[in-house]
């Protein structure tokens, strides 16, 4: 018995979702039972936390009575008492003003940067570089055209964060990209006191360096010479983020070929100008995603100024919890996923950035070096 | 007239100028260093505080709630820093142990040809990696372990475990006569088990043939073991916690702080990992995985002999930095008390004594050594698993 009719080479393959997902939830018996598991875990935790998240939800009331039902999901109406709080920490309401001026003024320059084709990036670039930062810090401290004073132990909540992350963020970069030239520098000295702050500063805590920060900085001052301590926490902040930027940075300088360097010093350019027209430009597009993943990091790590008493967004919410006004027993998880909602919608778009770069700015240049 | 050579600006010597700017720049950084040790030598002064290694051998004269090692009154600054340090390594260990395997199951499902657990674990990486590690061990210990009951309506596990707000009490599994001698035979099964594997390899690679591996695993880790338990005369007892009035007694206790620091350590670092094994995995050429199916290998053994081989190259350097990164992370114990090396040296003993340069440089030192020792034995383990060029 011979078979007469030609057998296709694969079995034909249907359409429609039966056979979806016969294909991908249910193609072995191995499969199934992956498949079921990740169903039972998605049943235990998917359900009770829209249970807990909305429908038992509070979210209206005035005081801390409406939440304390046995059974009250997250308390919504917490954060809404306290919501300018865990914007704007204790900045005194009648100013408040200035602070958005400084979230709209960033927000606007930051959309400008990012989005590709929008004209005069460098003007806007050297603005939000140079400008943006003393507008901000006049505006925040006030003290100068008849704006009130209000000292740096007031700021809290988003607006602190988004203060030690922006700072960090801006000071990181040029310091890192120093401190990476440095580390390939041909000048021992440098090159032997940049890797040993780098690795210094990349083998301790953050929490240590924080320490440091408010703990030793005042005592290896002069006397007389007392910092603010959030600009302490600050240079802390901006120099732990500067070395792990430098690595980031030595990356990108060990992937621009040596004919780069060859071509721009057979040009007559001399070291500066070499590295700023030539070297660098190439080397920070290479490792883009990289930066904003160490701009992610950091972003994150901005919370760990609530361990040296600051009210940072985390810190707010920590503090929250100890306030008997609104003590509940959903108090702190309702903080927490609400700050954790902010942390991560920050956090997500950046690195949906970062990712978006990496598509479509970075490719143009693996394409030129393939002519 | 000989032509003479033009004599060139002495600031053109590249030799001279790069020595004067490094000795600029070392003169820069030892004015700044000497500055300070002036200043701080002064503020001491004025303040009127003791300084030098000296608080070491003086009584601590306070209490920690978890020690792996005797700690009591008596016990000086040197025991308290022995403590932390330890408690920071056991958080270390358990913590890189439970995110490495979470972490290469994350990786692994990720690229599951079952749709919905790759859209799971992408999801859980993406949840996790983007909110603050702070805020997961802030929501671990007060959502999580804090509104557990109270010991006396404890969550009880099989009879013996319970899980309260004071932690987690688990047996605890005591020696008695001749335990010594079941545990030499359980060593030496094992250490067997190990070596005829390796002949097994061996001898495959020679022959062709493996040795009878399962009847062999069986003896050695299962049936031996098991009559050398009886015939010791079931050598163990298990201490099992009871409640005594407001508290368990007896058996051992993991503390709530340990627990919430562990798992949120774990969850978090797990993510980082899941997504260095996923693109570890992409990183093998696909043709590998082609030429394995060719070969006959079940998914199973592609996976296990010729792609995480290969993707392990890729893995082991930045896994390296994870496990730093976690043992870095757990001095964020300190926020809720749990006694590291942090809270202990760097929070309360230097409250108590006020020598914050002296315990901030032994801390920080501390911590630059065991980053320096990992990466070493990262860096030796790495070295044995690269390709060997023939």
């Amino acid at each position: 018995m011979a078979r007469t009719s030609t057998v296709s080479a694969k079995p034909p393959r249907g359409a429609g979702p039966i056979a979806w997902m016969r294909d991908n939830l249910f193609s072995s018996p191995f499969n199934t039972a992956l498949t079921l598991a990740a169903l039972g875990l998605l049943w235990i935790t998917v359900p009770p936390f829209i249970n807990w998240a909305f429908i038992n939800a509070v979210w209206s009331g005035e005081t801390r009575d409406v939440c304390m039902a046995p059974e009250t999901g997250a308390c919504w109406a917490y954060i809404a008492a306290r919501f300018d709080q865990i914007v704007y920490g204790f900045y005194e309401k009648a100013e408040r003003w200035r602070a958005d001026a400084v979230f709209i003024i960033g927000a606007i320059g930051i959309f400008w940067l990012a989005t590709p084709g929008l004209r005069a990036k460098r003007a806007i670039g050297a603005f939000m570089l140079i400008a943006y930062p003393v507008i901000s810090y006049v505006l925040l401290s006030g003290g100068l055209f008849g704006l009130d004073v209000v000292p740096s132990a007031k700021w809290g909540g988003l607006l602190l964060t988004l203060i030690v992350a922006v700072t960090g963020i801006v000071a990181s970069l040029p310091l890192g990209i120093l401190l990476a030239l440095g580390r390939r520098s041909k000048l021992p000295v440098v090159r032997i006191l940049c890797i040993g702050f780098i690795e210094f500063v990349r083998g301790v805590p953050l929490i240590t360096i924080l320490f440091m920060a408010s703990n030793l900085l005042p005592l290896f001052l002069p006397e007389g010479l007392v910092f603010d301590k959030l600009l302490r926490a600050l240079v802390a902040v901006a120099l732990f983020s500067a070395a792990y930027m430098a690595e980031v940075v030595r990356g990108g300088l060990q992937a621009v070929p040596q004919g780069q360097y060859e071509a721009a010093a057979s040009l007559g350019l001399g070291y500066w100008r070499m590295m700023g027209l030539i070297i660098l430009p190439q080397a920070l597009k290479t490792v883009m995603p990289s930066i904003v993943n160490t701009f992610i990091g950091l972003f994150k790590d901005t919370s760990l100024v609530s361990i040296i008493g600051f009210s940072d967004l985390l810190g707010i919410i920590q503090k929250g919890n100890a306030d008997p006004e609104w003590s509940t027993p959903v108090t702190a998880t309702t903080g927490y996923l609400f700050a954790a909602a902010i942390f991560w919608a920050f956090c997500f778009s950046m690195s949906r950035y970062s990712a978006w770069l990496e598509r479509n700015v970075a490719g143009g240049k693996a394409g030129a070096g393939k002519t | 007239m000989a032509m003479s050579p033009k004599r060139e600006p002495i600031w053109a010597d590249a030799r001279l100028r790069g020595f004067v700017l490094q000795a600029l720049f070392l003169a820069a950084v030892v004015a700044l260093l000497a500055m300070f040790a002036l200043n701080a030598a002064e503020n001491l002064r004025a303040l009127n505080r003791a300084s030098g290694f000296g608080f070491l051998d003086q009584v601590a004269g306070f209490d920690i709630a978890f020690h792996l090692i005797d700690y009591g009154r008596a016990s000086t600054f040197l025991d308290a820093l022995w403590v932390g340090l330890l408690n920071t390594l056991l958080v270390a260990v358990i913590g890189i142990v439970l995110a490495t395997v979470l972490g290469f199951l994350l990786g692994i499902g990720q690229l599951s040809s079952n749709w919905l657990v790759a859209k799971l674990a992408t999801a859980y990486i993406e949840f996790v990696r983007n909110v603050p590690l702070l805020l997961q061990i802030f929501f671990w210990y007060f959502s999580m372990m804090s509104p557990l009951p109270r010991p006396q309506s404890a969550i009880e596990i099989g009879g013996v475990a319970f899980l309260s707000n004071r932690g987690l009490f688990v047996p605890r599994i005591e020696g008695v006569e001749g335990s010594g001698l079941f545990l030499i035979v359980l060593a030496a099964c094992v250490s067997a088990f190990f070596l005829l594997r390796r002949l097994s390899h061996k001898r495959r690679e020679r022959t062709g043939t493996p040795l009878p591996m399962l009847p062999i695993s069986l003896g050695l880790l299962a049936i031996v073991p098991a009559a050398a338990f009886f015939l010791t005369g079931v050598p163990f007892t298990a201490d099992i916690p009871v409640l005594a009035g407001r508290n368990f007694t007896g058996g051992m206790a993991i503390t709530p702080e340990l627990i919430a620091l562990v798992l949120a350590l774990s969850l978090y670092t797990a993510s980082y990992i899941g997504e260095i094994v996923r693109s570890g995995i992409e990183g093998v050429p696909k043709g590998q995985a082609e030429a394995s199916a060719a070969l006959g290998l079940s998914r199973g053994q592609r996976l296990r002999l010729v792609i995480i081989p290969q993707a392990m190259r890729i893995i082991i350097p930045p896994l390296t930095s994870q496990y730093l990164n976690l043992t870095k992370n757990s001095s964020l114990a300190a926020a809720i008390a749990f006694p590291d090396l942090v809270h202990v040296f760097a929070g309360t003993a230097l409250n108590q004594t006020g020598q914050a340069i002296e315990i901030l440089a032994i801390t920080m030192i501390i911590y630059l050594a065991i980053s320096l020792l990992t990466s070493l034995a990262m860096n030796v383990y790495n070295a044995r698993i690269q390709l060997k060029e023939r």
